[in-house]
């Protein structure tokens, strides 16, 4: 049963990656279609930031992880270096658990 | 051929530079992802399998933690794949070519994921959009899942891993790769409506619906380009 629903994530989402560029190919995309349709992909991302930033399953996240990502964002908006980015964003998090802030 | 692809890869210091350290914070993500797997009881063939075969981060989270609760994993697989209907609108933004031909084509297909995609989107022409792509899905392919398999031994070790605070990891680094598409206002504006709506649908929607929902921002781009235009 476990290795069933497995095999049926393993081939879905295969199969939702076959079909983009197979779609893609059979039809001609005029440029300001795709220019949109990257930045489809930017509001997807964006909308999975904001979802694993804030919530845990149907619900708030906890202050904790919400600001450790806020401090990760402040910082690549400042344009600190990548690696800077991530781990302010675990340490913030790690640090403010620790200090009891759920 | 494929050497002197490797050596053309090398020679773009700053670009591999943040590829490899995209690679090092999935590898991160991939530590908590594992040991969380672990931690709740499952063995650790479970994430070290879903890890290649899925290689798509939050819906192997999502799958763990529904057959965790209760949950059947048919109806884990389903929510999963709620997750990852978002593949379907990369492929659409990803240039032809990018992916190669033949066995190559599949292999590339399964590298498709959101650091990948958003390493490519951020060149300026073919070339450099294929050798990002593959350069940070190949990375992602070795690091996603040796991540998963250090956190699950490591989750007999160190108890209470949420205290490493590496959930913050995932959103963090997706965050920091969409900043410089965000300089674009009008992207700007369609991101933060698409957020928007993805945050306020979650309390009342099945885990996946609400970042699907978020496309709907994109039509704030589309109506200001239309605005523009008339």
């Amino acid at each position: 049963m476990l290795i069933g629903g497995l095999g049926m994530l393993a081939a879905g989402t295969f199969a939702f990656r076959l079909s983009g560029p197979a779609l893609r190919s059979r039809i001609r995309v005029p440029a300001p279609v795709s220019k949109l349709l990257e930045v489809a992909a930017v509001v997807l991302l964006a909308a999975l930031v904001a979802v694993t930033a804030l919530t845990s399953g149907h619900g708030f996240g906890g202050y904790a992880r919400a600001i450790g990502v806020g401090v990760g964002g402040l910082l690549a908006w400042r344009k600190a270096p990548f690696i800077v980015v991530v781990l302010a964003a675990a340490a913030t998090t790690a640090l403010l658990r620790l200090l009891g802030v759920p | 051929m494929v050497v002197r692809s490797i050596q053309r890869t090398l020679q773009r210091g700053a670009l591999d530079r943040d590829i490899a350290l995209a690679c090092l914070a999935v590898w991160l993500f991939g530590l908590s992802y594992g040991a969380a797997a672990v931690a709740s009881g499952f063995p650790l063939w479970l994430p070290a399998a879903a890890s290649l075969l899925v290689i798509a981060g939050s819906s192997e989270l999502l799958f763990i933690g529904v057959v965790a609760a209760g949950g059947s994993p048919i109806a884990a697989a389903l929510a999963g794949l709620l997750v990852n209907a978002r593949h379907l609108p990369y492929g659409l933004a990803l240039p032809d070519g990018v992916l190669g031909r033949g066995w190559r084509r599949l292999l590339g297909t399964h590298l498709m994921n959101d650091e990948s995609v958003v390493f490519a989107l951020a060149r300026p022409d073919l070339e450099r959009r294929r050798a990002a792509y593959w350069a940070c899905g190949l990375g992602v392919l070795v690091a996603w899942p040796g991540g998963a398999v250090l956190g699950g031994l490591l989750a007999s070790v160190v108890r209470d891993t949420s205290a490493l605070g590496l959930d913050s990891v995932f959103p963090a680094v997706i965050l920091a790769l969409i900043f410089p598409a965000l300089h674009d206002r009008k992207t700007l504006l369609a991101a933060l409506c698409g957020a928007g709506i993805a945050v306020a649908t979650t309390p009342f929607l099945p885990a996946g619906v609400p970042v699907l929902l978020a496309l709907a921002g994109v039509s704030v781009t589309a109506a200001q380009r239309a605005w523009s235009r008339g």
